[in-house]
């Protein structure tokens, strides 16, 4: 190898590198330290982890092949980007499941050790693409990545077989390189991570100086890049995932509620990192409770709930199915109860580590019965934090169930978070029954469950403790205050009717909708919910970049609507709403508002790439810019 | 909840069977037996030294499961089966709670069954008395999962095919460490037996003979009528010899060599001979056998309590993690949770 080359640096204002490997490479794990060294060096960042549900799928298929995408930029960005700038294949399958992905004149960097025979077989590769010239629209960098692993950790007397498991921190030097990042922090983190196994720790650090020595001496690389840091509002700043963001929203959310959360879960993809975060934190006087089944989760998180803690339940699609009935009670015990649904693909089974956002309609209607109850879903993975304080804020002021939608693609991927002002937050009151709210026949104070506040129509909340307070309550219908079981149908009917306005009742406490119109006079109106916020206002971005007119609101509230969605639907001639289903939100806005909202659908496991958003709405806008 | 706590600092007030009824009609129908448990347990509790208010009567769904609309405690009538799941959230989070699951057969054992050994095995503090009738009586008259092969019922006109359980033989198999037997024709016996399952730390499984007269009266008549239980019930107390039977025709339980148990007349081996009734023992595998003495409740059967072990219990094991987390951590600080990362600063 010649040294001493000079390199030179160029600036990018952004790139968006694709770690892919085998389930067994550590790819989400390279791809991590990748993004948490672009965060500490201060750009935006936004990632997407794409992997399969098998743990580990035979190695060298392209059924195991799992990747890491991320975005890092000198400038605000939302989503993690379209198509890669650099993709990273650690063997053939990992190539040829991306491929597809990178435009010409893309670079791949491919672990040249890995394309023998075997591997190009167990691929579906006919000949070596390497060879074969089918890769010549591409920048194609051949590293011996194994070999090299192998070789510098020889010195250390780390056996070859355990040395090539060092492989991915070889690419993470080396992409290192390739971006400029230092590699100090990755080394700490080496040495903190697996500070019980010295040996690793050598093999590991050995194997990421050799692949950044490699990208500064092999005549391989003409230049290397730079992306400076993005502008970023003044403050302190950590990188989150959703579902950790989320854990941590349900923990403020207890502290500003003073009471304790009990969580009660079944693991399931991809929801279990919230359970785990969770459990992890005790000193906050959080208890988890790891159920026989989803039904006991929540059935626990409710008898919770009913002595006077905040219940939490946590899961996905599958989960939801099977809580449905717990639901329906709480809906009818009208007790505070906080619902995660991360939303994955389905039905059953389905693809349980790719994203969807096919269960609003479930959340909406899934239950028998009249039986609703506000649901509210995240728009980002550092916003879980908020809508769980929110969630959480209904759930108790109201006396109600709530439903919070995320899905696996804001559960997983991780942004830079401005930690907020924790003083700033508005404390919840739990506002617990402390004294007979009635009088009986015979002049004696009494306690009605089914007595009703005049403005939230929420009823008390009297947790066991109290003497003069003991109420039973049920799944049965209740007589309108006194709670006492009724089969009377003029009853029945109030009943139903105080429950929807109770719920209907909550969009008179929850924010207007604002629409983001830069010129006021757009006539296309984009809806976006969830997690397909981010690719809609990038998409809107872009065209207004390009002299079009498009009028994007988000809807952070699914039920109740915001009180001004109707008025802000009629005032653009066209509504077009994208999401990861087949219309679910489009029909919720026809039925309710009579407005011909139009689907955008897509169902592959990934969120929107900001250019189909871009091309639906200049399909739309036709010559009109 | 505080206030709770606060309320208990005081003496516990006397109260009367009185106290404890709520002022709903009990709907029942007329005869059933489950109007003595409800008796017996009205009439115990102001025995027990506990408030009302402390007090939560939680059932699932089927005739047992209106037992909390006719208690003056506070108490939740809940869904098919989840009791013992709904019972275990809030046992866990309220440990100055009494919490007493009332559930049936087909309730625990059949859509409940998954929830019913979770909480056992954890071994939550709860008193789960189960009302064994051998029927579905709310949806009228199907067989459940105790009725006895070759059941004709509405469900089954050709006769059952389904192995029964032995409710018993269940919860001791669920790592139980509190199991009793009793039934609705002896007030005395049910009060001693719920008395010892609320003494019980842990959770506390019950179950209760109960007759239904509409749809499967008399299943229990061969054993527990005045006349048959001399003769057909089998009082286990702990350290004493197991025998029953009326005054010169006493009969026992011996444990054979290969450790099978058999009933034996007492005249024929002496009374050194008889098993020694040992609930505390550590192996169920003698619990279990006395379970397995009847093989329906037309041949002599055992009652009273077959367990009563010690072992830690959930909700407190629960509790000491989060205490021991705050000792060595201090109370959880949210702004110090929020930057357990990496943070930045951007000025």
């Amino acid at each position: 190898m010649a040294s001493g080359t000079q390199h030179v640096t160029e600036q990018l204002d952004q790139v968006i590198v694709r770690f892919a490997g085998d389930s067994g490479d550590g790819m989400q794990l390279t791809g991590d330290r990748f993004t948490t060294s672009s965060a500490l060096l201060g750009n935006d960042m936004s990632t997407f982890p794409d992997f399969p549900a098998e743990i580990r799928a035979p190695a060298g298929t392209l059924n195991g092949v799992s990747a890491f995408q991320v975005h890092i930029s000198d400038h605000d960005i939302l989503t993690p980007g379209d198509s890669p700038n650099v993709l990273v294949a650690m063997n053939p399958a990992a190539l040829k499941a991306n491929i597809d992905l990178m435009a010409k004149g893309t670079i791949l960097l491919v672990n040249s050790d890995a394309f023998d025979e075997r591997n190009l077989a167990k691929a579906g590769y006919e000949t070596n693409p390497l060879t074969d010239g089918s890769l010549s629209p591409y920048s194609v960098y051949e590293v011996p990545m194994t070999s090299i692993t192998q070789e510098v950790c020889k010195e250390a007397g780390v056996k070859p077989r355990d040395a090539e498991r060092s492989k991915n921190f070889f690419a993470l030097g080396l992409v290192s390189w390739l971006y400029t990042r230092p590699i100090e922090p990755t080394i700490n983190w080496i040495t903190e991570r697996f500070a019980a196994k010295p040996q690793v720790v050598e093999a590991n650090t050995r194997a990421f100086r050799a692949g950044y020595d490699f990208g500064e001496t092999a005549e391989l690389f003409e230049s290397n890049y730079e992306i400076r840091p993005a502008t970023f509002e003044k403050g302190e700043y950590v990188q989150v995932t959703g579902n950790q963001a989320l854990a941590w929203g349900l923990i403020t959310a207890s502290r500003l509620a003073g009471l304790p959360i009990f969580l009660g879960s079944y693991p399931i993809t991809p929801a279990s990192d919230i359970l785990h975060e969770l459990s992890r934190r005790k000193e906050f006087g959080i208890r988890t409770f790891q159920a026989e089944d989803e039904i006991a989760g929540i059935g626990a998180a409710l008898g919770a709930s009913f002595g006077g803690a905040i219940g939490v339940t946590t899961t996905s699609g599958p989960g939801l199915d099977l809580k449905s009935e717990a639901i329906g009670l709480a809906i009818n015990l009208e007790l505070p109860l906080v619902i995660v649904d991360v939303q994955r693909g389905g039905p059953s089974t389905g693809l349980p580590t790719k994203t969807e956002q096919a269960d609003l309609l479930h959340a909406m209607y899934g239950r028998h019965g009249e039986a609703p109850l506000p649901i509210l879903a995240p728009m980002t993975p550092s916003d879980c934090f908020a809508a769980a304080i929110e969630a959480t804020r209904l759930a108790v002021k109201y006396r109600t169930p709530v439903i919070l939608l995320s899905d696996g693609y804001l559960a997983n991927g991780a942004e830079p978070w401005r930690l907020p002002d924790l003083d700033a937050l508005e404390p919840i009151d739990p506002g617990f029954a402390s004294e007979p709210n009635h009088v009986d026949d015979d002049g004696n104070p009494a306690f009605w469950p089914y007595v009703r506040d005049p403005e939230t129509l929420a009823r008390p909340w009297a947790p066991p403790g109290l003497p003069g307070l003991e109420h039973r309550i049920g799944g049965l219908e209740k007589a309108d205050g006194s709670g006492n079981v009724s089969y009377e149908g003029v009853n029945h009917e109030r009943m139903v009717h105080l429950r929807r306005d109770k719920i209907a009742g909550i969009a008179a406490d929850t924010p207007l909708v604002e629409v983001n119109d830069e010129t006021g006079d757009a006539q296309l109106l984009l809806v976006s919910w969830g997690s397909t916020y981010a690719a809609v206002a990038a998409g809107v971005k872009r065209v207004r970049a390009r002299g079009m007119k498009a009028a994007h609101v988000h809807l952070r509230h699914l039920n109740p609507l915001p009180a001004n969605l109707g008025e802000v639907l009629d005032s653009y001639a066209q509504v077009l709403v994208p999401e990861i289903n087949l219309g679910q939100l489009s029909r919720i806005l026809r039925a309710e508002y009579l407005v011909d909202a139009q689907t955008m659908s897509k169902m592959q496991g990934a969120p929107f790439r900001v250019g189909e958003i871009e091309a639906a709405i200049t399909a739309l806008l036709g010559g009109k810019s | 909840m505080s206030e709770s706590n606060g309320a208990t600092a005081t003496a516990v007030p006397v109260t009367s069977r009185k106290d404890w009824s709520s002022d709903q009609e009990v709907r029942w129908c007329p005869g059933c037996g489950d109007y003595s448990i409800l008796a017996a347990v009205q009439m115990l509790m102001p025995e027990l030294g506990v408030r009302r208010e402390n007090t939560v009567f939680l059932s699932g769904i089927g005739c047992a499961a209106r037992f909390p609309y006719y208690m003056n405690t506070y108490g939740m009538h809940s869904i098919h089966g989840r009791a013992p799941a709904i019972a275990t959230g809030l046992a866990t989070t309220r440990p100055d709670l009494d919490v007493w699951v009332i559930s049936g057969d087909g309730d625990a054992l059949s859509i409940g069954g998954n929830h019913l050994i979770h909480a056992l095995r954890r071994n939550v503090r709860l008193n789960i008395l189960m009302f064994n009738n051998q029927i579905y009586g709310l949806t009228k008259g199907q067989y459940s999962p105790t009725s006895e092969v070759a059941k004709v019922t509405k469900s089954t006109p050709f006769g059952s095919v389904d192995t029964p359980f032995n409710p018993v033989s269940l919860a001791l198999g669920a790592e139980a460490t509190f199991v009793a037997r009793t039934h609705d024709m002896d007030r005395a016996h049910m009060q001693e037996t719920f008395r010892r399952a609320h003494q019980h730390d842990g959770a506390a499984f019950v179950e209760v003979l109960q007759n239904c007269n509409v749809f499967n009266d008399g299943a229990f008549e061969k054993i527990t009528s005045r006349d048959a239980r001399a003769s057909m019930l089998i009082p286990l107390e702990h350290g004493q010899p197991i025998v029953f039977g009326a005054e010169g025709s006493e009969r026992g339980v011996i444990q054979r060599a290969d450790g099978s148990l058999e009933i034996v007349s007492v005249a024929d081996v002496g009374l050194d001979a008889l098993l020694v009734h040992d609930e505390k023992r550590d192996d169920p595998g003698l619990a279990f056998a006395l379970s397995r003495l009847a093989r329906g409740p037309y041949e002599p059967t055992p009652i009273g309590v077959f367990r009563a072990v010690e072992r830690p219990e959930y909700g407190t094991q629960m509790s000491e993690q989060i205490t021991e987390a705050q000792a060595k951590r201090g109370l959880g600080d949210v702004a110090a949770l929020l930057r357990s990362g990496s943070s930045w600063t951007v000025d």
